[in-house]
């Protein structure tokens, strides 16, 4: 089954590896091209440049969709497949807009053995959403990560900047209403 | 700078400075089992990435086993290549690597050709302690290559291949951990990234991750069909590689077997693809001299340099890369395509066969050829010139199935009118082969004079960039050549910036030509090989009465009975193509895992 979607860059969802077959075009607005070739022409569209620039694009765009890489690739003549294959090495690059508010819940060592997993399991069920997924309305998402120092507190979550300790699976919903409303 | 001296297995060895222990080794006759690592040296092409530690090797001093492909050698130095610390962690790197690989050898295209399955046969793996999970990937099929990365071991070739070699960037490593694969960009599919289909990725791979689509069924399938007549045309590399895959040496020309094998597999016809050749020669060889004379005439809207066009993994190329340059390559369908072309029109009616009823098979060293022939401009009414092309390597498993006794063949001959064919043909397999021919035809009919010596030494060679300059009489042709895509890059930059000198150029994807194509029987990178297949094929040349291809009698009588004149309108649908230019926005595909 294969699907058509014409969506914009703001809404764009982008799983590599998703379960339903989609199609996606996006044309990138003439203004956004011109900020990625600033960018690229600030570092000399210089291919050894490639990480940097694309931690600037990330910071204005707030994430990195396939035809932004296009551009970047473009500018620094490597090839579409290169500029992916360092998107997805790094994991702090995202092709997927960030909810509102991102939940991440910390996987390290403390907090995974003080039940961090079941934690991840009550808000993917919560949310209906995958590790690295956005809900639909766009105000959640859910990323994994390694240890923010707190590890007395464990297991340890965050919601944007703000940070949750001895968080328990039936803590969750809680956790979510705050943002909810 | 003097050499250094180093102690390999015992024995005192003299290199280079900055050689690595690999090469050191390998230039005294020691050899130590590589998998990622592979280098031609004439062609200028390594991969490195000292990722596979199959390579490892004790170096006295050093606390860790050295990758002896990475590692560089330095006076004084004691290796061992084979102690049993090396063995041991060379069957542990093996013993890792084959527990992520599919146990599906039995029905893998590659097994007896892989070189993971060779090393696990060589170190004698019997147990494999480290069961676990096994990654997992969807199965990406386009019209001439397979991708099933659940076998890929992560060497790189293939992108080393795609990306340096070729310039084509349809491959790249991607994700990272148990999760990495190499794929093209946003895991889109083959068919949609910008790949070529030159099928050098599948000449590299060492395992069975990268394989051609078979079409072998398809095509005994239409042989056990009585309604059908089925023809069969052999490409001109193909004759210098086939006798590989029956333990002949390399560079045996096999021209006759070939035809033999084709006969006793139950083709009716058994034609030649030279034919083709030498029709392309008729009608490219007329088109440069059209447009040479113009441009000498100062006619604005002649294109020169005049690019050849016979090779699909090129054309593909600059349809992808050069989609301003549309009206530089020559219109000439490829011999494939044009042999098709006769095959359904005037073969078809003379033997009064239905177009329908007729099908027409290729052998080809080449996958490009496979997607060729599958477009849209190359059908009747939903009816392809060309029904199936298959590589040498499924020519010769077919051969194997039926049994056939292949170096114990008699000769055989063509069959008439299609199997006639002349020595510039033949050369059409190597780099420098179709200028060369198109030299023979377009001098001779340019000057009107007969040339004394038919080969043009000057177009010969394997530098992958050459240029020469043909004397017609005083008329000066810059020629230009190049073999290998990032090569053709390099002369289609020049064409784009308007500073490119040549009258003609000619371009084959594959380093070497169709010698080294996708299709080939696996070299497993010897060098030595493809210098073989390019000797023979010249050899060919020699040995044939008729050596240009306007002197073909078949060729010419297929103009008087049929097209007219080379360029004639007849010619012109039949035998000429156009080029698209190939959309390089963003489509992403994701199917079901």
């Amino acid at each position: 089954m294969s699907q058509k979607t014409e969506i914009t860059p703001e809404v764009f969802q982008f799983m590599p590896g998703d379960r339903e077959s989609l199609q996606v075009k996006v044309t990138l607005p003439q203004e956004k091209i011109e900020i990625i070739d600033r960018i690229c022409a600030s570092s000399g569209n210089d291919p050894g440049e490639l990480i940097n620039i694309l931690h600037e694009v990330q910071h204005q765009f707030g994430y990195l969709p396939a035809e932004v890489q296009e551009v970047i690739a473009h500018n620094l003549k490597v090839s579409v497949a290169h500029v992916y294959g360092v998107v997805t090495f790094y994991t702090y690059f995202t092709m997927i807009p960030k909810g509102e508010y991102p939940v991440s819940i910390c996987t390290g060592t403390a907090c995974y053995v003080r039940g961090a997993e079941k934690v991840l399991e009550e808000f993917k069920k919560e949310l209906k959403i995958k590790v690295g997924e956005t809900t639909p309305d766009g105000k959640f998402s859910i990323n994994c990560l390694r240890c923010v120092g707190a590890c007395g507190l464990a297991p340890v979550v965050l919601v944007g900047e703000r940070v949750y300790g001895r968080v328990s699976p039936d803590g969750v919903k809680n956790i979510l209403d705050e943002y909810r409303k | 700078m003097g050499k250094i001296t180093i102690t390999i297995d015992n024995k005192r060895i003299e290199a280079e400075p900055g050689t690595t222990i690999l090469k050191a080794a390998r230039g005294a006759g020691i050899e130590i089992p590589t998998l990622c690592h592979f280098e031609m040296c004439d062609m200028g092409i390594e991969n490195r990435p000292g990722g596979c530690r199959i390579c490892v090797v004790e170096v006295e001093g050093r606390r860790n086993l050295a990758p002896s492909c990475v590692t560089e050698v330095q006076e004084g130095m004691v290796v061992s290549t084979h102690n049993i610390r090396v063995l041991n962690a060379r069957k542990t790197v093996l013993q890792l690597i084959i527990s992520d690989h599919p146990f599906d050898c039995l029905v893998c295209a590659k097994s007896g050709q892989c070189e993971l399955q060779h090393l696990a046969t060589q170190f004698g793996i019997r147990s494999l302690p480290y069961a676990g999970e096994q990654s997992r990937y969807r199965k990406d099929t386009s019209p001439s290559i397979i991708r099933d990365v659940d076998k890929c071991i992560l060497c790189r070739r293939c992108e080393m291949v795609c990306n340096d070699v070729q310039t084509v960037g349809a491959l790249s490593a991607v994700n990272r951990g148990f999760m990495a694969v190499v794929a093209p960009a946003f895991e889109m599919n083959l068919e949609k990234s910008p790949c070529t289909y030159c099928g050098q990725c599948v000449s590299v791979c060492p395992t069975g991750a990268l394989t051609e689509v078979d079409h072998s069924y398809e095509v005994l399938q239409a042989l056990s069909n009585p309604k059908k007549t089925v023809v069969v045309q052999t490409a001109p590399a193909v004759r210098a590689a086939l006798g590989e895959e029956f333990g002949m040496e390399p560079g045996t020309l096999v021209t006759g077997k070939l035809v033999a094998a084709l006969r006793r597999l139950g083709f009716d016809y058994v034609f030649d693809t030279d034919f083709g050749a030498d029709l392309t020669i008729m009608e490219e060889g007329t088109e440069l001299l059209n447009r040479i004379k113009g441009y000498l005439a100062g006619d604005p809207n002649v294109r020169i340099p005049l690019l050849t066009s016979c090779c699909p993994g090129w054309v593909n190329f600059f349809e992808h890369n050069f989609p301003d340059l549309l009206d530089v390559p020559s219109t000439a369908k490829s011999p494939q395509q044009m042999f098709g072309a006769i095959a359904k029109t005037y073969f078809a009616e003379k033997i009064g066969v239905k177009r329908e009823d007729l099908v027409v098979v290729s052998i080809m060293p080449c996958l490009a050829k496979k997607y060729e022939c599958q477009r849209d401009e190359f059908k009747v009414d939903g009816n392809p010139d060309v029904d199936y092309s298959i590589s040498t390597r499924e020519l010769a498993a077919f051969i194997r199935q039926a049994n056939i006794d292949f170096p114990g063949l008699p000769d055989e001959e063509y069959d008439d009118p299609l199997g006639e064919s002349s020595g510039a043909g033949v050369i059409f397999g190597n780099t420098g082969g179709v200028i060369e021919a198109a030299c023979r035809t377009a001098y001779e009919l340019y000057t009107g004079r007969s040339l004394d010596r038919v080969e043009f030494h000057e177009l010969r060679g394997m530098a992958g960039i050459r240029s020469a300059t043909v004397d017609f009489d005083g008329l000066k042709l810059n020629i230009g050549i190049a073999h290998g895509l990032g090569n053709a890059r390099k002369l289609l930059d020049e064409v784009r910036a308007g500073r490119s000198q040549y009258h003609a150029i000619e371009i084959m994807a594959c380093p070497g030509g169709c010698i080294s194509g996708g299709g080939q029987p696996y070299t497993h990178l010897k060098e030595e090989i493809l210098k073989r297949r390019t000797a023979a094929l010249y050899m060919a040349d020699e040995r044939k009465r008729i050596r240009k291809s306007h002197e073909n009698p078949s060729i010419i009588r297929l103009y008087k009975e049929f097209l007219g004149e080379p360029g004639s309108p007849r010619a012109h649908s039949l035998l000429h193509t156009e080029y698209f230019p190939k959309s390089n926005e963003i489509t992403i595909t994701l199917n079901n895992h």
